[in-house]
């Protein structure tokens, strides 16, 4: 009986190792052409409308002119005041006045950079597996509907402290928002805690760079009427000597100055004074334009969110801890080699084989390294779908080494499952398009595994790599005595 | 190595991936990271409720922690302002400094206790913190149903 076990297990084997043969054999020569194409990092492929600069540092809007208009006053009015202004009000008053004006504009200059480069809060959209989820949920929520019937909008009821909330469905993001999340249509994203798009920011304002702009339009304030105030003292200060007109003729910038200032006090003061407001209450500039807590909704209307008191309001929006960036920008896309139709011939050759190499890439590390090499060889190109397991959390070397290697095998069982069911090619082609490129992140033991597979002569190479082989093989080994 | 490959066949199909349970958020205490506690009929078979409501209790504290508004938040705060937010260029913040203690923790119950039950727990943060991702993984060695197959094995692991 074992013999014949060993038979009937060994020729599958045998026929497994021809196919992994070829595909070996293939991958060399494609490994060339992927070893010249770049590693690409997360920001490359971000499906939000948004701009990268400095290698996914920095992360802005779209349309970035207005921005560009906002620095350029900014630095051109304080600039004139430091150069015309300054020298005659530090020699005749104090010098105290360019110092506090340099510190002002310093710390403005520091507020609107980091709220324009900063992500406002991104949300990342949902992986294929929790949009199916979440899609069987509605499904299973709304019932059946008959043709032609057009389902009710999606929507999800909760209750917080005492308020009725509801949660919408977002079709691009294929998620449930969470509260206070909205989607910006002109980023394309769904942002946390979503208070406006800011042109003169560049840049959504959202949870994670809200006390950022706020800080800005504050300080700036403070910084206009400085300059708009001791710009009319220096002009007073000169026409009590000279003249009004020669003290003008004197300092010209001056005019610009008070000019730019007097326009601009208006609006930012005001802006300044509603997000004060705003913080005060813990609202939104949505949920104030849509008036989503104003009392003429209903009687029982009220602000879930407020913790009672403007003292706590602010100091939880202002010095509240700061979330990091659920969007790892500037993390490494899993490593994928391009063969779509390797694997569909794969598949039709020896699909008995394809679902024990599945299995082998499911669990790369529980076997040996040769096995390793043969059966995860035809997921080549399937394992982009690591993409999702892909997005790690920011800067944590200590990642569970056992997950990413498992969840990165398992999606790709899990599409594979649903190749063979479903036969949806497109839907993996679609998948799968963005992330082409392999990418040598020698954190994950997915990209370890993978990384043996393109790139056989890498498979000792980072000494990392094997520290987590180990962890992956000691989670998987427990994992297999189920 | 016949013998070999004989047992890592068997290993190779001993497991494979059968489906994903999501967690989803609580948001009934406002905006704050929360994951609903409420058990899984998937998960059903596969652990005891206990230890899953163990996890997820210990997780959403850790979470609330790092959103507690409070003393050392405040400080953190008025000490960024003041230099302009420099200091998060030298400095980690509590939060990234509770999220990596998050990271170990579902890596320790994975070890000990998920991965043993053919369960895999994978970290909000790569999940946008919107949902726990439990991947399940089934015995495929017995065809039919699952839970029989698992069942035995799951209690000598035990």
């Amino acid at each position: 009986m074992t013999g014949n076990m060993h038979l009937g297990v060994e020729e599958p084997i045998r026929e497994c190792q021809y196919n992994q043969i070829c595909t070996h054999n293939s991958s060399p020569m494609d490994t060339p052409h992927t070893k010249k194409k770049k590693i690409k990092r997360k920001w490359q492929v971000f499906p939000g409308r948004n701009k990268f600069y400095c290698n996914g540092r920095i992360m802005m809007a779209k349309q970035t002119g207005v921005f560009y208009l906002t620095t350029v006053l900014i630095l051109v009015t304080s600039g004139l005041f430091f150069a015309f202004d300054c020298p005659f009000l530090a020699s005749n008053l104090t010098p105290a006045i360019p110092a506090i004006g340099g510190v002002l504009f310093v710390f403005v200059m520091g507020m609107l950079l980091r709220a324009s480069f900063s992500d406002p809060g991104v949300l990342p959209r949902a992986t294929p597996e929790e949009a199916a989820d979440i899609e069987r949920q509605i499904d299973a929520a709304n019932g059946p509907s008959g043709p032609g019937y057009r389902p009710p909008p999606r929507t999800r009821e909760v209750v917080i402290n005492g308020q009725a909330v509801k949660l919408k469905y977002c079709f691009t993001c294929k998620i449930f928002r969470p509260p206070r999340t909205s989607h910006c249509s002109l980023c394309d994203n769904c942002v946390e805690r979503f208070d406006h798009h800011c042109p003169w920011v560049g840049n959504c304002v959202g949870r994670r760079n809200y006390r950022f702009f706020y800080l800005f339009i504050l300080s700036l304030s403070f910084l206009t009427i400085f300059i708009f105030a001791f710009v009319i003292t220096h002009v007073i200060l000169r026409s009590n000597r000279t003249g009004f007109l020669s003290a003008l003729k004197d300092s010209p910038a001056s005019v610009l100055e008070v000019v730019v200032c007097f326009f601009s006090v208006w609006s930012i003061v005001g802006l300044s004074g509603f997000h004060t407001y705003l913080i005060s209450s813990n609202q939104t500039t949505n949920e104030d334009i849509k008036g989503s807590w104003s009392s003429k909704r209903g009687k029982g209307n009220y602000n879930p969110y407020s913790y009672g008191n403007f003292i706590t309001n602010c100091c939880a929006a202002l010095c509240g801890p700061l979330p990091p960036s659920l969007i790892d920008r500037r993390g490494f896309i899993q490593p994928d080699t391009p063969q779509p139709a390797a694997q569909t011939n794969g598949t039709g050759a020896c699909p008995s084989n394809q679902v024990q190499s599945h299995m082998a890439a499911t669990n790369p590390l529980l076997h040996s390294q040769p096995i390793i090499l043969g059966g995860g060889a035809p997921l080549q190109a399937k394992t982009s779908l690591g993409g999702p397991c892909s997005t790690l959390g920011p800067s944590q070397a200590s990642l569970p080494s056992s997950i990413p290697g498992l969840s990165c095998g398992g999606e790709l069982m899990a599409l594979r499952d649903s190749e063979i069911h479903c036969h949806h090619h497109p839907h993996h082609q679609h998948f799968i398009s963005p992330e082409e490129t392999p990418s040598p992140t020698a954190a994950l033991p997915c990209a370890t595994h993978l990384g043996h597979n393109v790139h056989p002569a890498q498979l000792f190479d980072p000494a990392s790599q094997d520290s987590l082989h180990e962890d992956s093989v000691r989670g998987l080994v427990k994992l297999s005595s189920v | 190595m016949a013998t070999e490959f004989h047992n890592l066949q068997e290993l190779r199909h001993s497991a494979s991936l059968a489906t994903k349970v999501f967690i989803q958020r609580d948001y009934r205490d406002s905006t704050i990271c929360k994951f609903q506690t409420k058990f899984p009929a998937e998960l059903d078979s596969r652990i005891e409720r206990s230890l899953f409501e163990e996890t997820l209790k210990t997780l959403n504290c850790y979470y609330a922690e790092a959103e507690k508004i409070g003393g050392q938040s405040y400080l953190e705060g008025c000490l960024a302002c003041a230099t302009a937010y420099i200091i998060f260029l030298c400095m980690e913040t509590r939060y990234e400094k509770i999220l990596k203690k998050i990271s170990m923790y579902i890596q320790e119950q994975n070890e000990k206790i998920y991965a043993p039950r053919g369960l895999l727990l994978t970290d909000p943060i790569e999940r946008g913190m919107r949902v726990i991702e439990i991947s399940i993984f089934e015995d495929s060695g017995s065809t039919s149903s699952s839970s029989s197959g698992s069942s035995p094995s799951s209690s000598t692991a035990q």
